[in-house]
Parts: structure tokens; sequence; C-alpha cells
């Protein structure tokens, strides 16, 4: 049976293989791939170093010799994206799984993902790399995406230059905590917005000053009560004084009274006119103050 | 005491002695040394054959004032002698700058965190609107009457509460003593919600807040494990506030932070009752209005809150069938009992530097209006704040939950809203089940009214569930400074009241007022309650706090005010009392009053009396919330023999001073008429 390839190349998302066979009939298989068109003649040239391997994608289809060139071109199209899909799937080794809230975090300024958000994270990703000593010569096209979901989540790899091997893990986290500022800075998002599952991120460390503030504040305001204090006890110690002096004043000028006489309304007596009076023996002498009960 | 007459001379102009207080030149004699309704202007001077000088004595002269001496003129002026007496009669007793400060005083000291921590959670409890109901009953029967006779108990006696009870029957002074006693506990624990507070004000000048994010643990991978069991808030109160410990027996050492804020907080005392009780009046202007100043500004904010409408509409909706639960209405008397700070003897005390004619009935409907008017108030701005922090926890709950089930099933970002989430997870169930199981586990059940139940009072409402909703306000700092400021200004409020309760006996007293300054008695109280005290900042500290907050003072003040009303009832006699006030104030005293302290308010105390004495008895053994820390949660544990003990030690020792006292008085009455019998 010949089989005809006739594929619908999409950037991204659901990809209608049609499968034709030699009696015109259609078989359509929807399959999530992502497909790289390249430039022609870079194409040809990667023809000749292509290896292929028949058991890296089960839905691979035996071909016959006697097909098209333009069918080889698509099966190679095929077969690399094929390639390409199997380093870069869910849960394959050293593949991260990404997670963006676009809506949550920009609410009405959200912006649509798309291929060119896609690139420009490939960018970055590709960037964080090439700050590792040893990774200097990272491309973006090294930087493979995968599985991207509506709800905008997808899979990434990074490949080394032969593009046969992902790198490990551990460099790839690395690289992207030591830039995980800056990667959610170019997408206007932050850490709980832009995830990158497994990869944890650095909490901000608490910024402690030498000395706390509550002591600074606790100590102006004891001083204050201090002050305070300390102004009102001596006041009160001055007016007590004054009270006493003023009082043992009145003693003394009320003793002095007594040794001169008594007084009424502050008139001594002997200036009253004492003349023409008699003596009242009826009633009390100086002696006798009080009456008894 | 009969009046001396010294006629040096026959003629009129008599001299002698050294006060002299003259008749209006030939005209009718006025009284001497007379003031007020007591004298006979028109008539005559009758001497006043008491055994005390007072002010309001009559002095009889042996003569008509139109007759003349014998072999003398008619009398023009009369000499009172005795000089030292009256050098104590000018030392009268302070009085308040004016009448306002008294009145300021009072509200700021029956204005406290009660109204603002306690009452809300009771309109909560017993049902929103219709709780107003037994409050405002409760108030007209039992709040109004009692604090009506301490205010004129406190002014008619002038003096502080032990001077006043013993001179209403010298066999009541213990009445004084257990006031006093009640007090000194009440000052020694209350004072440290003051340090509390200072804590929390001087930690809100910082960003961010320290309670709204939790610290970072030993290797930076993730936040402290107690702090993500309870929350950023509990953990601050329970673990960098007090240090909590697992239980009461664990005692730990004194923290001083703690320490260090209520040494303040006593300094503060200090400073504004130093120069004596009637000088608060100055300070009552800021610790009575400035809270009503923060109030307002919260309720405006309050109300302006997302989500505030669905707490104001949960605590005013009325459950009209809690009017039937006898608890409600006992939770009601009690309210208004401890709200007004009644049996403290610190109406007593403010009252006794009123002026005698000090119309106190007006004064003390106002200040009961005031007092219940800022708890409905305090309510409103909490239940706002309540409903602010439900609806955020609420939506934050269905936030995570929407997150979870879009990164599940990989949903478009914000296809998921709260309004199509249970349609959605419906279609969820029927599209993918067996995903749909795994993650139904993990989803929480969010509802509002759950939010809005959790019921919190004490220092929990004030400490954890506010600074929870301050800190998702924006200008948190702002909100947390001007919430504790009011905090401690109706703290200081009432711990001056409290103070002034123990401080006026004491300075009334001849002899230590005779050794010592006003200002070294009170340092010296401030400084053996500011010791005692610390206690109170170890780290069990709490759970002693609790013990003096729920035992300390409820049963020990509700006998001490039922032998109050009935001291003044039955033992002084109302109808003396009565007369006494009606001559004291010029106004007559309506009956309703005497109703109510006659027969209603003493049967309502015996009730309250009853309902809780029986109520611990019955409880048995007394539990009491201590935090797990490995938990994250309070648990309930029971109290340590000692801890029984020293709960029975304080209920005892202030009650027992009422018999004490009495039983003291009388054997020293025999003694001493013992001893004189030999004599007469």
């Amino acid at each position: 049976m010949v089989l005809f390839l006739s594929a619908v190349s999409f950037v991204a998302g659901h990809t209608f293989v049609v499968l034709v066979d030699e009696e015109d009939r259609r078989y359509f298989k929807q399959q999530e791939i992502i497909l790289w068109r390249k430039a022609p003649g870079k194409l040809r040239k990667q023809r000749t170093n292509f290896h292929l391997t028949s058991d890296l994608n089960p839905q691979t289809h035996s071909l016959p010799c006697d097909f098209h060139s333009e069918r080889m071109l698509w099966l190679f199209f095929f077969l690399v994206t094929a390639v390409r899909a199997e380093l870069c799937q869910p849960d394959a080794e050293n593949a991260f799984k990404v997670r963006l809230s676009i809506r949550t975090a920009l609410g009405d300024k959200a912006y649509v993902w798309d291929t060119n958000e896609e690139y420009l994270f490939r960018a970055m990703v590709a960037f964080s790399m090439r700050k590792v000593p040893n990774r200097e010569t990272t491309e973006i096209s090294h930087v493979l995406l995968c599985n991207v979901t509506q709800r905008v989540s997808f899979w990434f790899v990074v490949t080394d230059p032969s593009k046969n091997h992902t790198l490990p893990a551990d460099e790839v986290q690395s690289a992207i905590r030591m830039n995980r500022n800056r990667i959610n800075n170019v997408f206007f998002l932050n850490d709980q917005t832009l995830e990158f599952l497994k990869i944890p991120s650095t909490l901000a460390p608490p910024t402690d000053p030498s000395v706390p503030i509550w002591i600074i504040i606790f100590g102006v305001i004891f001083c204050v009560v201090i002050v305070a204090t300390t102004l009102l006890i001596l006041s009160g110690i001055r007016q007590r004084r004054r009270q006493n002096k003023e009082s043992s004043e009145v003693d003394d000028a009320e003793d002095k009274l007594e040794n001169m006489g008594t007084i009424a309304n502050s008139i001594p007596c002997d200036s009253l006119n004492m003349k023409g009076g008699h003596v009242n023996d009826g009633f009390m002498t100086e002696d006798e103050r009080l009456t008894p009960l | 005491m009969t009046l001396p007459l010294h006629p040096r001379s026959n003629t009129a102009e008599t001299c002698g002695p050294l006060s002299v207080l003259a008749l209006p030149g030939g005209g009718v004699p006025a009284a001497v040394g007379c003031g007020g309704p007591t004298c006979n202007p028109g008539g005559f001077l009758e001497a006043a054959d008491r055994a005390e000088f007072s002010p309001h004595a009559r002095l009889a002269l042996p003569v008509r004032p139109e007759q003349s001496i014998k072999g003398g003129g008619r009398i023009r002026r009369v000499e009172v002698r005795d000089r030292d007496r009256l050098r104590a009669m000018e030392k009268t007793r302070a009085q308040w700058g004016n009448p306002l400060q008294f009145v300021f005083a009072c509200i700021s000291y029956a204005v406290g965190l009660g109204n603002v921590w306690r009452f809300p959670y009771l309109c909560q409890m017993y049902g929103g609107g219709s709780f107003l109901i037994p409050y405002f009953i409760m108030l007209i029967v039992e709040g109004m009457p009692l604090l009506y006779l301490e205010l004129a108990v406190g002014q008619r006696m002038r003096q502080g509460s032990i001077g006043a009870w013993r001179t209403i029957s010298p066999y009541l002074g213990g009445v004084g003593v257990a006031s006093v006693v009640v007090s000194f506990f009440l000052a020694t624990y209350y004072n440290i919600i003051n340090a509390w507070g200072f804590w929390y004000l001087f930690n809100s000048f910082q960003d961010p807040l320290p309670w709204s994010v939790c610290p970072l643990n030993g290797n930076r991978t993730g936040y402290e494990e107690e702090c993500e069991k309870a929350s950023s808030t509990q953990y601050f109160w329970y673990r960098k506030t007090l240090n909590i410990s697992p239980s009461i027996q664990d005692s730990g050492a004194v923290q001083w932070e703690p320490a260090l804020c209520l040494i303040l907080a006593w300094m503060m005392v200090y400073l504004c009752i130093l120069r004596g009780t009637e000088k608060v009046g100055k300070v009552a202007y800021f610790t009575a209005l400035l809270p009503y100043c923060v109030l307002i500004i919260y309720l405006v904010r309050g109300l302006t809150l997302h989500g505030a409408t669905n707490g104001l509409m949960y605590m005013f909706t009325p459950k009209v069938e809690q009017l039937a639960n006898p608890k409600a209405w006992i939770d009601a008397a009690t309210q208004i009992f401890f709200s007004l700070g009644l049996g403290f003897g610190t109406l007593i005390a403010f009252a006794s530097y009123n002026e005698p004619s000090n119309n106190c009935q007006k004064h003390t409907i106002i200040v009961s209006i005031v007092n219940s008017a800022t708890s409905i108030f305090s309510s409103v701005v909490t239940f706002s704040i309540y409903g602010f922090k439900a609806t955020f926890n609420y939506e934050n709950c269905l936030n995570k939950v929407i997150l979870l089930l879009t990164n599940s099933f990989d949903l478009e970002d914000g296809f998921l809203t709260a309004s199509n989430l249970e349609q959605v997870k419906g279609y969820l169930a029927s599209t993918y089940p067996s995903k749909y199981s795994e993650v139904l586990p993990l989803l929480q059940n969010c509802s509002l009214e759950a939010e809005l139940d959790t019921a919190v009072q004490g220092t929990g409402l004030a400490f954890i569930v506010y600074t929870e909703a301050i800190k998702n306000m924006e200008v948190s700092q702002l909100w947390s400074v001007l919430y504790f400021f009011m905090l401690l200004m109706l703290g200081v409020g009432s711990m001056l009241g409290n103070t002034a309760a123990v401080l006026t006996p004491l300075t009334d007293s001849e002899v230590l007022s005779s050794h010592l300054p006003k200002e070294a008695i009170s340092g010296l109280l401030c400084l053996v309650n500011c010791a005692v005290g610390l206690l109170f900042t170890m780290e069990a500290g709490s759970y002693w706090f609790d013990i003096f907050n729920d035992y300390a003072v409820t049963l020990s003040l509700l006998l001490i005010v039922l032998v109050e009303t009935l001291a003044v009832c039955y033992v002084y006699g109302l109808r003396r009392f009565g007369a006494e006030l009606e001559a004291m104030t010029s106004s007559t005293l309506s009956w309703y009053w005497k109703v109510m302290w006659a027969c209603v308010s003493p049967l309502l105390m015996v009730g309250l009396f009853l309902f809780y004495l029986s109520d611990y008895i019955l409880s048995g053994t007394l539990q009491y919330q201590a935090w797990d820390a490995t938990q994250g949660r309070l648990v309930t544990k029971d109290y340590p023999t000692y801890a029984l003990a020293v709960i029975g030690l304080l209920v005892a020792s202030s009650t027992m001073c009422i018999p004490l006292v009495a039983l003291g008085t009388y054997i020293t009455q025999r003694l001493q008429k013992g001893a004189s019998f030999p004599l007469a």
C-alpha cells in the first residue's frame, strides 16, 4: 500500500494528518505535534545528514521505496518533528512543565499567548542557559516546547547542539533560578503566575534592620514619659514647699497677733475705741475657752 | 459644741479669736459657718450639738439678736474659736476642675475594652438585633439604678470606698476593703493588656507588618512550620508576643519585650495619676474623646470595605428565638454590670470629688447611655470588619478551588469564575469522572456563613482577628496604628479609674497621708502592681491572665454590689438616704429609683450570684485553652491543683473581707465597751 502524506502544518496546536491511500481514501488523524518549517535550502542540506530511526515514533509508517520527493520532504518534516517531539514530551527526562496565569495577573491588560510569545520564552530560556559556563552556545532552536494547552501550560526541554540529548535538569534548573526575576519581568508576571513546576522559587529573605524598629519608638516614648513624670513630681514638691512656707508664715503671723492682742477683721483690737465700756463679768473669761458638751 | 462668746467689752464689737465671720451690718444675722439649705438665714442661729464640727453646723446664741446682752449692746459679730479644727476644715476636699471632667472621667472609665471586644461577641451569639432587647431592659432595670446608687454614695459621703462604707455603718467597712482588694487584682492584670497594645503599636511602624508574613525557616526553603499550620497573625500573637508555653505548668522565663512594655504602661498610669485622682479629669478629656474619633474614622473605612455589608446583615438579622434563651438575659445582665464597672469603688472615688450640689442623676443617665451607645457603635464597626475579613477569606478559598481545578484539568485561565464554578464542576465530574474523583478530596467547601460564624471575643478578637483584617487593607500601617492607639486610650482610661479606686482610700487615710506625700503613695502602688504584673509576662503568663480575668472579679463583685445595695437600703435606711440626697442636690428623688434600689436590683443580683455559683460548682473541674505549637491550634486542658487553689484564694480574699471586717469591728467595739465600763 502506497501511502501519501499530505500534512497541513500548523505552528502549534493540533495537526490533521490526512493519509490518502492509492484509492483516494482519506484517513483523518488528529495529532498534537509541533512542526517546524525550515527554509527549503536548509532542509535539503539536512536531509543528507539526517538519520532515520524507525522505532522512535510508533506512528511512523514504513514507507515503500518509490515515493515522491515532495512526500519525502513532508516525511522528513514529520520525522524531524517526531524525534523532536520525542525529546520534548510530558514527563520526559529533563523536561519541565511551565504554567502561566496571564489573565489572573493582568486582568484586562492580558495579552494572548501565541507563537511570538513562545518564541520570546524560548529566547529567555536560551539566554538563561547561555549564562551557564560551558553552555554559552545555546541557541533558541535548542529549546523545544510541546503540549501547549489552553490553560497556557506547556513542557519544554533544552537540547544540546547535536539535538540528540537534552541538557541535564540540574543545569536548566539552576540557570532558570538565577534568572527567574528577569524571565518574570519580561512577561509582566511573578513567581506565582509564571510557575516552573519542580523549580522552587527562592523566597526573599526578610529585611531585618540591625535595631528592631519597635525598640526605637519604645525608647522615644519611654524617655518622654520619664521626663514628664519628673517635671510633674518636681513641680509638686515645689508647690508643697511653697504651701508649707506660707502656712508657717501664717502660723507665725497668727502667733504674733496672739501676742499682740486679738484682732477683729484684721484690725488690732487695741485700736478700737474701748472707752465707755464695762467688762461684763457675766461672760466667760479667757481661761475657759470651751464649754463642755 | 456651743459657741463661745468672748466679748471683751459690752460693745457690739467683740474682739477675740482668729477667724471672724462678720454679720451683715445691722441686719439680720446670717448663720455662722453655714452653707447650703441646712441653714435658716432668716432666723436664729442655733448651735449644733454635734460631736464634729462640720460646714453645715448651725450655731445657737443664748440670746436673740435684737435683744441686748446683759449690760451690753446688740450682738453684731460672732467668732469661732479653735484654730486647729478650722485649719483642718480649710483643707477641704479637692474637687474636679469642672463638672465636665467628672463626666468624662466616668465615661473614660466605663467605656473600656469590654465594649469593643465583648459586646459584639454577645451580639453575635445571641442573635444580633434581638440581643439589644434584653440589653436595654437590663440597662434600665439594673445598670442605671446601681450606677446612681454608687455615685450618690460617693457624693454624699465625700470619701473613698472604705471611708464611705464605714460611715454608712462601722460594720460595713469590709465592703470598702473588698472593693479595694478587687480593684487591686484588676489593676494588676488589666495593665498587661495595655502592655500588649503598646507592643503591637510599636510594631505597626514597619513595612510589611510583622504579622502579615510568616518568617522563613532555618534553611530558607519554606516558612516556619508553626506559622504554616496556624496563620501568620496567630503565630505573631502566640509566638512572638506571648512566647506561650504548652501548658500552665511550664512557667518559663520572663519575656523582656512584654516586660518593657508593661513597665512603660505603668509609667503612663503613674504619670496620669500622680497628682491625685481629681487631676485625672484633665487626662480624661483625651482618654474619653480620642477613642470616638478613631471609631468614627474606622466606621467610615469599615463601611466602605468590600464585603462589610455581609457582616452587618449577619449581625443585625434578629433571631427572635434567642430571646427565650435564659443565657441571653443572664449575659445581658452580666455585660451591663461589668461594663459600667460597678462595685470597684471607682465610681465612689470619682463622685467623692464632686460638689455636693452636683446633679448626679443627670450624670448617671448620661454615662450609662453613652456607654451602651458606644457598645453598639463599636459593634457596628467590628461587624463591618468581620464581614470584610470573612468575605476576603471566602474569596480566597474560592480562588484556591478555582486554581486547583484549572491546573488539574488544564482549563483556560480565567474561564472558571465564582459564578460558573458549580456548573463547571458538574460538567467536569461527568466528563472526566476518574480524574475528578482524584481531585475531589482536595477541594475545600467554601462557605461565607462558616467564616462569619467564627465568633471570637477577648484578646483573640483584638489581637488576632482584627490584625488579620487590617493586614488586608490598603495602607495597613495607618489603620494598625489608629486601632491600637484607640485600644490604648480605652485601656488607660479604665486603668486610671481602677488605680483611683485603690488610691483614694489610701490617700484619705490619715495614717498614710501624714507620712507620705501623694506622689510617693501612688508611686509605691504602681511599683507593687508592676512587680506583680511581671508574672503575666512569663511564658505561661497568658494562662494566669485568663485565670484572673475569669475568676478574680466576677463572683466578688456581684456579692459586693449586693451588700452595697442592701446596706444603703436597709442598714442606713432608704428614707434617710433619700432625704439626705434630696437635701444635698436640691432635687427630688424619683420613686423609680427607690423601687429599684429596694426591690428589683437586689433580687437581680441575688439571681445572678446564685446562677454563677451553681455554674462553677456544677461544671466540675475547670479547664483552660492551651496553645499547641505542634498542631498550631488551641487544645483544652485541666487546671492543676495549685491553679485551682489560687482561684479559690482570689475569690476568698475579696469576699471574706466583708464578714471579717464586720467581725473585727464588732470585737473591737466590745473590747472598747468592756474597757470603758470600769470608768463609767
